[in-house]
């Protein structure tokens, strides 16, 4: 018999709100940690409506290839010239429908991607070079500064990289993918 | 690694991008027009170019988006990217 024990997913959005989110890896790590719960959407506009959409959602929706723009609790994350990631860090349970109650009648696509990705953390003076240990991008602060994002990928994992400080990221990964990349991470960490 | 410039991104490392065929290939207007032999001709028929292509590149783990490149069959050097909707640029070979 198997001692094996299944634990949903949404375990971990259980304990978002309180304190630290689970992370199937024992052991503390001094640079990687799992962030809690964010609400995020992919958002498609047309080159004609992104004023208007900008001034509807109360972001400007940056139009400068892989910039991201933060105002209040909701940031936009260019991911190409009509495609943006919203993540709101602060989402409450219609937090998706109040964003699609902001864009009325306009005629965008937005797709609630909320529980589809999780996200980790990762603060370290190396950060650079953990990264660099599964990614091929040149990510030192002159050629990917503060507020940067880009989708790329890490090892065979498809991720989406944003720059959140000099020595942060936040990295957003599809959840059945977090573990493999955190554990990646936690042994370029270990390896140093 | 090969370096490709996505002309939304910039450059980029290779395996973010995947190849997608023969660029500039228009899909007939009314397909039920066309004989057997023309639409074979659409479907399956590509040039085996040695030397510069012209091909289809899709930025797929980037910003997803298709362009058109020039790339050198022989030496997989690069010559171009650019937009899908432009015409190909003058290239020379190196």
């Amino acid at each position: 018999m198997s001692d094996l024990t299944l634990v949903s997913p949404a375990a971990s959005h259980k304990e978002a709100g309180s304190a630290a989110v689970a992370s199937p890896f024992t052991g503390h790590s001094k640079v990687i940690a799992p962030l809690g719960h964010f609400g995020r959407a992919v958002l498609r506009v047309s080159e004609d409506l992104i004023d208007a959409v900008s001034e509807r959602l109360g972001v400007t929706l940056p139009r400068e290839a892989n910039r991201s723009a933060t105002q209040d609790d909701l940031s936009a994350l260019w991911l190409g010239p009509d495609e943006w990631l919203l993540i709101s860090s602060e989402p409450h349970d219609s937090w998706a429908a109040s964003l699609q109650q902001k864009l009325g009648d306009a005629l965008v696509a937005l797709v609630d991607v909320s529980h589809r990705q999780v996200a980790l953390g990762l603060e370290s003076p190396h950060v650079e070079d953990l990264l660099a240990s599964g990614c091929a991008l040149d990510l030192r602060e002159a050629a990917f500064p503060v507020g940067a994002c880009t989708r790329t990928m890490f090892d065979k994992a498809e991720v989406v990289l944003w720059r959140t400080g000099a020595h942060s990221f936040h990295i957003e990964v599809w959840r059945s993918f977090a573990r493999y990349v955190e554990g990646l991470l936690r042994i370029a960490e270990e390896e140093g | 690694m090969l370096i490709i410039n996505c002309p939304y991104c910039g450059a980029r490392p290779e395996l973010e991008f995947a190849y997608g065929g023969q660029a500039h290939i228009d899909r007939p207007v009314q397909p039920a027009d066309l004989n057997d032999e023309d639409w074979t001709g659409y479907l399956y028929l590509r040039e085996n170019t040695k030397g510069i292509h012209a091909e289809r590149w899709r930025h797929l783990h980037g910003c997803a988006r298709f362009f058109n490149a020039l790339r050198d069959t022989r030496t997989d050097h690069f010559l171009a990217t650019y937009k899908v909707g432009e015409k190909a640029p003058e290239v020379t070979r190196p």
